[in-house]
């Protein structure tokens, strides 16, 4: 049977074969830039197409329909759309930064990639410390917004920047202690274990109430940090036209379009390989042709399906609940969200220690 | 010259390149972008000193926190150039005088230091289970305390911030 | 790949962006006309600077995050371990939770977490 971990060993082998020490490593630096490239490239193209998708089937409506087989294609042609607009810098702007934003958000979207273990044994990057390093780095896609948004010398711009600044910051720290509930029970912040502490049974069943607590706030904290609807304020089309990028055209605006899009996946897989296991198929207790069966399925199915569940519930937020206003948001934030999650560390940390959980 | 002291010569000209940025740019905002760039380049040091958790850190708190609450701060004072107005150049002066103290100090420092060659990549005192066993075993007290100083700093925010009404 | 990897994702995002733009620019062709750089604020002429002061509101809200971020990082050595320990690191963080709630519970008082 196939596998990820496979394929890249073979190719290791084959190149160090074939090469000397330095080339080998060289040529397998450029396979995985290439890899990433590939990877962003076709999830920006599946995401937008889902979203418009998804959206279509909560309005019950069709949605795109018109270019490929069932309007498929319809965001391969919105991006050689893109690609023929021209990217302007207005006049007043700082065109440096201006210019820079883009590149800083993109670059943060890719640097997120490398702790996360795609399927089995098939990991850029397995440092000890993966999830304190996605949440460091995540911290920084704040800096390219405001950039952008102090950058383009217009009111909404700047407007959307800072509501969405202090919306990331707040929302950052009960993510991070949600995440920490996870990181007591293992006792690990380092992703593959973390995965691996999962082998007979997920977290958010392990764990009892309080991992479902844990898991719900992370979920909440994710879409706000992503600035995703019913926390877009920061981009809301009706007060600010675009939020951070209203001035933002062509292919400068696709690139925060696509890391915006990039990010959702990446909260969306750091969520799945915390709460539903990672890569680890879905088993129940001894029922052993059940699991045999669960088993044959490859591993990045496993992790994509739930990647991609986790991902079809942000987009169901977005067609469920209105906007919220500013107050309303930071008030869930500071009043529920943070205290909840708190208290919930303190409930998990008594279970571990009781080990109440399996 | 292997890779880590090619990576070590980048890291350290990127970080003294982008201190003098912050000295010489005009604009405060872009002053802050390069000194977030410093820490970037900091950060880098501490990876070839395998000490990730400092290296998160430095992340985490300065070129995260510390630095939006100064971008906040530069925008909300807008601190630009023409609104600015011209400083005394005797200030010019006495600022010379106190960098240059300064730089003294630390050159003597650094010469009394002497030549410790410091291993790269190698040790394990900068991860993280080592951290979390000396603060249970060693600094109990010094971390509650540490509660205190969050406590102070707190009011301290809420004090100022909420002065106007 | 180890540490690396980092420079890998860093260089792919750079080039990625770059060629992007790059395309872009080659397939286009830029016109000039005098309203175009004009900032957009829906049709309406703009007025006044745009880099002006802003409510403090904001400031207050990075501040209180940055007391919470760093005691965040308090918390990372302390859950790694937190199992092993045993009860004295549930008694230890429950002081250092009192500590800061009563921090978080004078700032809710003093109005600081509301907005405006």
């Amino acid at each position: 049977m196939w596998s990820f971990s496979k394929i890249a060993n073979i190719i290791h082998e084959w190149l160090s074969q074939t090469f000397n020490v330095t080339w080998t490593t060289i040529i397998e630096m450029v396979i995985a830039g290439v890899a990433v490239i590939s990877l962003f490239a076709v999830l920006g193209l599946v995401l937008v197409i889902m979203e418009r998708k998804v959206s279509a089937w909560m309005q019950i409506r069709l949605g795109p329909n018109r270019v490929g087989p069932k309007g498929l294609l319809q965001s391969l042609a919105d991006t050689l759309k893109l690609l023929v607009k021209e990217g302007m810098t207005p006049n007043g702007a700082d065109k440096f930064l201006f210019n820079l934003a883009p590149f800083i958000a993109m670059m943060v979207a890719m640097l997120l990639l490398a702790p996360i273990a795609f399927a089995k044994d098939f990991q850029l990057w397995d440092l000890n410390i993966g999830v304190l390093y996605v949440s460091a780095i995540s911290s920084i896609s704040v800096i390219s917004i405001l950039m952008a948004g102090w950058a383009s010398n217009n009111k909404y711009s700047l407007l959307g920047a800072m509501r969405s600044g202090a919306q990331i910051v707040s929302y950052e720290l009960s993510a991070g202690l949600s995440v920490l509930a996870i990181v007591v029970l293992t006792g690990s912040l380092q992703l593959s274990e973390i995965v691996n502490s999962q082998a007979n049974g997920w977290w958010i069943f392990k764990g009892h109430i309080p991992a479902i607590i844990a898991f719900i706030t992370f979920i909440i904290a994710v879409t706000a940090e992503t600035n995703r609807a019913p926390f877009d304020l920061a981009e809301a089309e009706s007060e600010l036209t675009a939020g951070f990028h209203t001035e933002y055209s062509g292919m400068k605006f696709a690139l925060f379009f696509l890391a915006e899009y990039a990010n959702v996946f990446i909260v969306c897989a750091i969520g799945a390989t915390l709460f539903l296991g990672g890569w680890m198929p879905f088993h129940i207790g001894n029922w052993n042709g059940f699991n045999n069966i669960m088993d044959w399925i490859p591993s990045s199915v496993w992790f994509f399906g739930k990647t991609f569940f986790l991902i079809f519930l942000i987009m169901w937020f977005r067609w469920t609940f209105p906007r919220l206003r500013i107050d309303q948001l930071l008030n869930l934030e500071w009043k529920y969200l943070l205290p909840i999650s708190m208290v919930n560390i303190l409930l998990v940390t008594a279970m571990a220690i009781l080990k109440w959980h399996f | 010259m292997n890779v880590t002291e090619i990576l070590f010569w980048i890291l350290s000209a990127l970080a003294i390149a982008s201190a003098l940025m912050v000295v010489l740019s005009k604009n405060p905002v872009h002053s802050v972008l390069w000194l977030i760039m410093v820490f970037f380049a900091i950060s880098g040091h501490y990876i070839l000193l395998n000490a990730q958790f400092l290296f998160i850190v430095n992340l985490i708190v300065y070129a995260g926190a510390i630095m939006v609450l100064f971008l906040f701060v530069i925008m909300l004072m807008n601190l630009n150039t023409d609104t600015e107005p011209q400083k005394n150049k005797w200030l010019k002066v006495a600022g010379v005088v106190a960098g240059g103290c300064l730089m003294l100090v630390f050159v003597a420092a650094l010469k009394s230091s002497g030549t410790q060659q410091v291993q790269m990549g190698e040790g394990n005192i900068g991860l993280i289970e080592n951290l979390g066993k000396a603060l249970f075993n060693e600094y109990v007290l010094p971390f509650e305390i540490s509660s205190v100083l969050f406590l102070s700093a707190m009011v301290g925010a809420v004090v100022i911030g909420k002065k106007g009404d | 790949m180890g540490a690396s990897s980092m420079i890998v994702l860093i260089i792919a995002a750079l080039a990625f962006s770059s060629i992007a733009i790059l395309i872009a620019k080659i397939l286009t062709k830029a016109t000039t006309n005098k309203q175009k750089g004009e900032p957009y604020e829906c049709g309406i002429p703009t007025k006044g600077k745009t880099w002006i002061q802003l409510n403090v509101g904001y400031y207050l809200f990075a501040l209180i995050f940055l007391i919470f971020d760093v005691e965040l990082v308090f918390l990372y050595p302390w859950a790694v371990v937190a199992k092993k320990v045993g009860w004295i690191a549930l008694v230890e963080i429950v002081i250092f939770f009192f500590i800061l709630f009563v921090g978080f519970l004078y700032a809710h008082k003093k109005g600081a977490l509301k907005w405006m």
